[in-house]
């Protein structure tokens, strides 16, 4: 277990170094640049932008930029942001909590609901309850994000007033609710339907009928012989969900304008910060290479064919 | 946006390359339990048939298969031919069709059967000329990622040793970008954007998940014993790919790429909503619908449209994925 | 033992008694008869084997027994299954399942699916006693380790907190007997026990078995298609052909002199030594479909002795006797001629 873990730690790291490196340069390598983009339409001072191109160290040759970046990475610099002259770690910082919020909100959400529907679906296979829980979350799929987000603003908050439309305080988790039901319902749906495919697939596995022939109670088949069994394949699925929650937060801090990650990537992006973009993605990408691991890790636990190998 | 983390998750998980989380949307609920009565029955007479073909015969008449596939042969020949369906322009804009004006819903295919945008426009002429954008990019990307992700996934699995471990770890590094980010990033440097940048910048991201799953499907097959066979009949490592372990390796490999289309075609809408998509004068539905909820409260038929005919069209590829996926599992027949 | 058992023993009331069962499965090619009315009887101590090939319904009647066929595609359309003489088919479900696993248990073909592979087999086994003893975890446990003992699984205490895919397929088929054995059942049903496992291991782990079933004075219903398996073991055997039973007999009686066609073709299908060199028989043709069982006896298309009659009467069991009409005690066939199968 503890040599699977190093094993993995260490393919972690080519990974991250790769993954950082095509980022840093699709930033760097492509035209546009965020110096002169402070002037904006004014004339800059030619002197005054070279100063600050040299010390950003923005005259390097890209590749010796990505290492100074990468060793900055290792003592956790994870660079300056270019108009306010911040620290990235510190942007990153006032970002993060709205967006935690927002996603152990909506993951909650993603996980009680999803496995919820999953497991009465997968139980009443072929039936109507089935039939209309495949129904809606395919719809669920279907909608993008952006239109799930108006039609909840609009109906779920305006028109029939059960959650507050819009979010003033990302503070208040009762704000938060409604965007959280957005960046949760396209998870959602794929869990449930997950879910039902691993519960009607396992349902009639061996070790079921030797449940039954047990004299165990329908309940006990199912919460203990059947959900652990069924559950595996999804929680790979909600961790990689998981890592990526940030990134589909975009959309819907937008709509909602909270200021979280994703809000601050996309304005960065529009403005041509490098140095602030190649920094929150890094971020992203840690947290999504850890939540993997711990899958990985979760995995193993809950199934023990693959914990010795 | 966690729209294109599907195929990812579906290639994450161990043992089933092709449980995606869309999972048996039309799964029979008594297919096994006839198996079973069949197995008992001892082995019933007919011609042997091939997996397609059998899937084919299958496919034909079931209604979730039937009618998403309509669907998109009717998008498809709109997105070719946008004019056999309205004489308006979609750019024509003639502030004399006010937006406020209510959609004449009775008056079909005409102008104003949708109501008009802000500018004027018909909103039924430019749902009709942005369908081309998103069929194309979604058809393109998945055609690209195929071809790549193929290779790649192919060789790894074949070859094994040091390939497998360098194309693996390569995929593992493209994983790790985050999707839409990624492509945001590629984008947003460029001032216009063609369907072709979007296409690129999807695929440049995207081949990962077919690359797993076809590895995973190459490995499976290669241990079969006709591999073996033709091995030993001193068959050539190019004709042992494409003869024998192809033709047996893609069927999840095409059900993965049909049901990642419709998350392509989404991808594009996200990203010409927030505006890093295609840009003027290119048509898009996703930029339309984020042009439309400014007027939300007044005029939400603007958004209404468009939103409606792209939901159908993802909805539509993926109920044909989900339909092959389960014609062609050979566990639930 | 239990307090019932000793009870319950009524003379006269056989342990199990399955009584003219029918059950039917419905499939796109119309209904499947499985299994159309079949009776035997087990008493205590008594090992029944019950012999056919797939699809002759003999693990669906097993099914039945137990309750655990799956309904649907499955349906009981007739018949009775009489535990001590009380119907299990009329019982509630929450009576039944008193009766499962505790009264009457199952040990299945293919240990390594038919055991949770996520859950350790102490605790698989350990449940039992929890569910229906009302045991703690660690009373369950201790129980777990005794049962392996039981079964001759060397170094159970270190092994009750493994897991199935640790365990040999032999030690597997221990455990599940273990399972099987864990409440000191009335009945066990084992539907082909020694199927999945390597031809030495069969033997020990069918000893086993026999033994268990000896020391408990159990019922003993043994589910196989291998005659091979039977004779050592089995006190009685019933043929099963196409959803009925074709032949009845005591062990010896049955290999001496089959009253059945198809009985005859099966002990006529075993390799044997001194035919070296002799091509080995075989039964032309192959069990009917059960949606479309032929008219008549349903052996008559592959029966070398069929004549008219048998294309259009179904025989019933026919009690067998010696050329001068004694009796032999527990034999039925049936076959129109059976006579001129036993006697030549």
């Amino acid at each position: 277990m503890g040599r699977y873990v190093v094993r993995r730690l260490l393919q972690m790291i080519p990974v991250f170094i790769g993954a950082t490196f095509i980022v840093f340069m699709m930033m760097y390598a492509l035209p546009g640049d965020p110096v002169r983009a402070l002037w904006g339409e004014r004339a800059p001072d030619e002197a005054q932008m070279a100063a600050l191109k040299a010390d950003l160290g923005l005259d390097d040759p890209i590749l010796l930029q990505y290492w100074h970046y990468l060793t900055g990475l290792l003592q956790g610099d994870f660079g300056t942001q270019i108009s306010s002259r911040r620290e990235v770690i510190d942007v990153i910082g006032d970002a993060l909590p709205a967006t935690i919020r927002l996603t152990v909100l909506a993951f909650t959400i993603t996980v009680v609901v999803g496995i919820g529907l999953g497991l009465i679906a997968g139980l009443r296979a072929g039936g109507k309850t089935d039939g209309l829980i495949l129904f809606v979350t395919l719809l669920l799929i279907s909608v993008p994000v952006f239109v799930i987000g108006y039609l909840y603003q609009t109906y779920l908050g305006v028109k029939w007033d059960l959650i507050k439309p819009t979010v003033q305080d990302s503070e208040d988790w009762g704000q938060l609710l409604l965007p959280a039901l957005v960046l949760a319902s396209l998870s959602l749906a794929y869990v449930a339907r997950l879910t039902r495919t691993s519960i009607v697939e396992n349902r009639r596995a061996d070790y079921m009928r030797t449940a039954k022939a047990k004299g165990l109670s329908a309940r006990r088949a199912v919460t203990v012989h059947l959900l652990r069994n069924s559950l595996i394949p999804v929680v790979t699925f909600l961790g990689v969900d998981l890592g990526n929650l940030a990134t589909g937060a975009i959309v819907t801090e937008g709509i909602f304008n909270i200021h979280g990650i994703g809000n601050t990537v996309f304005h960065a992006l529009n403005s041509r910060e490098g140095s602030t973009v190649v920094g929150i993605v890094t971020f992203i990408i840690l947290v999504y290479l850890v939540v993997t691991l711990i899958v990985d890790l979760l995995y193993a636990v809950l199934d023990p064919r693959i914990r010795y190998a | 946006m966690p729209e294109p983390q599907e195929p990812q998750a579906a290639a994450t998980a161990p043992n089933s390359p092709d449980a995606g989380p869309a999972a048996g949307a039309a799964v029979p609920s008594q297919g096994a339990p006839v198996a079973v009565a069949v197995a008992e029955a001892g082995p019933a007479p007919g011609r042997p048939r091939s997996l397609w073909s059998d899937a084919w015969h299958d496919l034909r008449r079931r209604p979730s298969f039937v009618i998403p596939a309509l669907i998109i042969l009717l998008l498809l020949v709109i997105a070719v031919f946008p004019g056999w369906f309205t004489s308006a322009s979609p750019r024509a804009a003639d502030l004399t069709n006010h937006y406020l004006q209510k959609p004449q819903l009775t008056h079909f295919f005409s102008p104003e059967w949708l109501g008009y945008n802000q500018q004027g426009q018909s909103v039924y002429a430019r749902i009709i000329y942005g369908t081309r954008a998103s069929i194309v990019i979604g058809l393109s990307v998945t055609v690209l990622v195929m071809i790549f992700g193929s290779l790649v996934g192919m060789l790894a699995g074949y070859f094994g040793g040091w390939v497998d471990t360098v194309l693996s770890r390569l995929t593992d590094i493209f994983l790790g970008i985050p999707f839409l980010l990624g492509t945001m990033v590629i984008l947003v440097s460029f001032d216009t954007r063609s369907e072709w940048t979007v296409t690129l910048a999807l695929a440049f991201l995207g081949w990962t998940t077919i690359a797993r799953v076809m590895r995973g499907s190459v490995i499976a097959v290669k241990q079969a014993d006709y591999v073996a066979a033709a091995r030993s009949l001193g068959a050539g490592t190019w004709r042992i790919l494409m003869r024998h372990i192809l033709p047996n390796a893609v069927a999840p490999v095409i059900v993965v790429g049909m049901v990642a289309l419709g998350g392509y075609i989404t991808a594009e809408a996200v990203l010409s909503f927030l505006g890093i998509g295609l840009s003027d004068p290119a048509i898009s539905w996703g930029a339309d619908i984020n042009r439309a909820q400014e007027r939300i409260r007044n005029a939400p038929h603007i958004l209404l449209y468009p939103s409606i005919l792209l939901s159908i069209t993802i909805l539509s590829f993926l109920m044909l994925g989900d339909a092959v996926r389960d014609a062609l599992d050979p566990k639930l027949r | 033992m239990s307090i019932e058992m000793t009870k319950a023993e009524v003379p006269g009331v056989p342990l199990l008694e399955v009584r003219d069962l029918h059950v039917e499965f419905h499939t796109r090619d119309g209904a499947a008869k499985a299994v159309n009315g079949v009776s035997y009887t087990v008493d205590a101590g008594e090992t029944l084997a019950v012999l056919g090939e797939s699809g002759s319904g003999k693990s669906v009647t097993a099914q039945t027994i137990m309750g655990i066929l799956d309904t649907p595609p499955g349906k009981v359309t007739g018949g009775q299954v009489l535990f001590r003489g009380e119907d299990l088919l009329t019982m509630s479900e929450q009576e039944r399942r008193r009766v499962r696993g505790d009264k009457i248990a199952m040990i299945f073909q293919d240990a390594l699916s038919a055991l949770n592979p996520v859950l350790s087999v102490g605790y698989q086994l350990g449940e039992l006693f929890r569910v229906h003893r009302g045991m703690s975890r660690r009373e369950a446990r201790a129980k777990a380790v005794e049962l392996m003992d039981r079964v001759r699984i060397p170094a159970a205490k270190e092994r009750v907190n493994d897991y199935p895919h640790q365990f040999s397929g032999g030690m597997r088929q221990r455990i599940m007997i273990a399972m099987a054995l864990a409440l000191e059942p009335d009945v066990i049903i084992a539907d082909e026990p020694t199927t999945a496992l390597d031809v030495t291991v069969q033997a020990q782990v069918m000893d086993l078995l026999a033994e268990l079933q000896r020391d408990f004075h159990m019922g003993l219903i043994l589910i196989t298609h291998d005659l091979g398996v039977v004779a050592d073991v089995a006190d009685k055997i019933a043929v099963m052909y196409a959803g009925r039973i074709v032949e009845n007999a005591p062990v010896h009686e049955l290999y001496k002199r089959p009253a059945h066609p198809y009985t005859r073709g099966l002990l006529d299908s075993i390799p044997r030594l001194d035919h070296k060199g002799k091509e080995l028989y075989a039964i032309k043709g192959l069990p009917p479909s059960l949606t479309a069982i032929p008219s008549g006896c349903a052996f008559n298309p592959r029966c070398t002795q069929a004549r008219d009659v048998c294309r259009s009467e179904i025989p019933p069991l026919l009690d067998v006797t010696e050329p001068d009409g004694t009796p032999i005690g527990g034999r039925t066939s049936a076959c129109h001629f059976w006579k001129e199968t036993i006697h030549g």
